[in-house]
């Protein structure tokens, strides 16, 4: 069959089977390997991506249901080699170990971002529920989140942790 | 993990999408994916036609039709969380189903098609006594919720039906869900859960509607509790004493996530918390 799409602003159309997955689609099909897969059984999220602006796990989804719709992976927030706000967060806060999970992480929290500006950190961890990390104990990716959220709202992050003396 | 090939096909209407459903010998109904998708790719399930109703314009709308309400088949779990027609207790349930991800494309009425027996939304729906409209090839039925649930993963529709949408109504009493979720807390299908209506009068309980989800093969109505309830006034002491029968004439049975002792006396536990919070929103 063959479907058509929008992926990070381009416009790309391809045949394929009916049974391949959104997530083998970018990876393979469109060689943006950013995205990865975890689990494959729907729980991990590090397959997660924005489809017409809503985090979905790309590996519980058909290509062919992408007809038409708007994606965004991780491979579409940097600019003219600018990290994204939530990008510099998880960078500056130290939100990943091995990365493995990142890229889901990043994508969940561009999502809750988007609908939540100003998350409790209650809320950031809830918003993150579908996505597990195996190494950091989840605390620097709450951080990354509300380094990135008070950024995105113009406003100057909470210094570091490790930077307030006590 | 691939699921095994099958051909797919997008219809722009019900009567289209039934029609598909007919001309094949096993063809399965598409909604939010959330479930049909991972059990195709475990290969549990290998349909030879999925009919994606996701297509099908008009079918996202919860209705306000004056006494009720009617959720179509489209309406995400994040749709009916977050709307002020749907009663507290089935808001609560989907905005506890799953995960963000889950939630946005996840359908409410697909959670009730599926009928998972551990399910958050099949039980508010039963305690809501709501009805369920499924369009097949004879034009449209209706199912009340008690004959809707028939065993594991299975409900009365037929293999060529559509669940286009689930009535609800909008006559006050007040609702609410409870549950321990797998993964503690709400999250994750439930261990136990228990969700309640009342109608109260005068200070009293004039009738109650309870149902179970986890405990069973099915989400299940505690008739026992519901007999003791009604009449009552609704005190602490009282619902704390009729909660003692939540799982009467319901076959308990054991999972990975309790024992049947641990899980009856969760159910207990459960119904209270729902019964109290559905009088309190009364
Ligand atoms: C990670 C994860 C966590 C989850 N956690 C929970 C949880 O905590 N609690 C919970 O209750 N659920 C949970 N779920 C399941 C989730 O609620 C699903 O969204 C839901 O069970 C199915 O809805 P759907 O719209 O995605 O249906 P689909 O997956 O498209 O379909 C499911 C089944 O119902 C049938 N069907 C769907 N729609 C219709 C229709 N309109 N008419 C006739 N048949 C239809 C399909 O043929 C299929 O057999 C979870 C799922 C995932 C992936
Ligand atoms: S790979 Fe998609 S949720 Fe784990
Ligand atoms: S950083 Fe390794 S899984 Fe999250």
């Amino acid at each position: 069959m063959q479907v058509s799409m929008t992926v990070n602003g381009n416009a790309v159309t391809r045949d394929v089977e009916p049974r391949t997955l959104l997530v083998h689609f970018i990876r393979e099909g469109l060689s943006l390997t950013g995205t990865h897969v975890g689990c494959e059984t729907s729980y991990c999220g590090a397959c997660t991506v924005l489809v017409n602006g809503k985090s979905t796990k790309s590996c519980t989804m058909l290509a062919v249901q992408a007809e038409g719709a708007d994606i965004t992976t991780v491979e579409g927030l940097a600019s003219d080699g600018d990290l994204h706000p939530i990008q510099e967060g998880f960078w500056e806060r130290h939100g990943l170990q091995c990365g493995y999970c990142t890229p889901g992480m990043i994508m969940s929290a561009l999502g809750l971002l988007d609908e939540n500006p100003n998350p409790t950190e209650d809320e950031i961890r809830h918003g993150l529920e579908g996505n597990l990390c195996r190494c950091t104990g989840y605390h620097n990716i709450v951080k990354a989140v509300e380094y990135a959220a008070a950024k995105m709202r113009g406003e100057e992050p909470a210094p570091a942790e490790w930077a307030v003396k006590s | 993990m691939y699921p095994r090939p099958f051909e797919y096909i997008a219809p722009t209407s019900v009567s289209d999408a039934v029609r598909e459903l007919g001309n094949a010998d096993f063809a399965k109904v598409m909604s939010g994916g959330m479930s049909l998708i991972p059990m195709m790719k475990l290969r549990l399930l290998s349909p030879e036609l999925v009919v994606d109703i996701g297509r099908i314009a008009g079918l996202d709308q919860i209705s306000d039709d004056g006494d009720t309400i009617t959720i179509g088949a489209l309406v995400r779990h994040d749709d009916t969380s977050e709307s002020d027609l749907v009663p507290a207790a089935l808001r609560t349930a989907a905005g506890w189903t799953g995960d963000r991800q889950v939630r946005s494309r996840g359908t409410t009425c697909g959670a009730v098609a599926h009928a998972d027996i551990a399910a958050d939304q099949p039980c508010a729906v039963l305690a809501l006594g709501g009805t369920m409209i499924a369009q097949g090839p004879n034009g449209t039925r209706e199912i009340a919720s008690e004959d809707f649930f028939v065993d594991v993963l299975t409900s009365a529709l037929e293999p060529d039906e559509i669940l286009t949408g689930i009535r609800l109504s909008k006559n006050g009493g007040g609702s609410a869900y409870d549950k321990l979720g797998r993964r503690g807390g709400h999250t994750d299908y439930a261990v136990a859960g228990a969700s309640a209506h009342v109608s109260m009068t005068d200070g009293h309980i004039r009738s109650a509607r309870v149902a179970l989800t986890g405990v069973g093969t099915k989400p299940t109505l505690a008739l026992g509790v519901m007999e003791a309830l009604a009449g009552s006034d609704g005190s602490e002491a009282s619902v704390a004493e009729a909660a003692q029968r939540a799982t009467e004439g319901v076959t308990v049975l054991e999972d990975l996530y309790g024992s049947v002792d641990y899980k009856a006396h969760l159910a207990t536990v459960m119904v209270k918390r729902a019964v109290l919070g559905a009088i309190a929103n009364a």
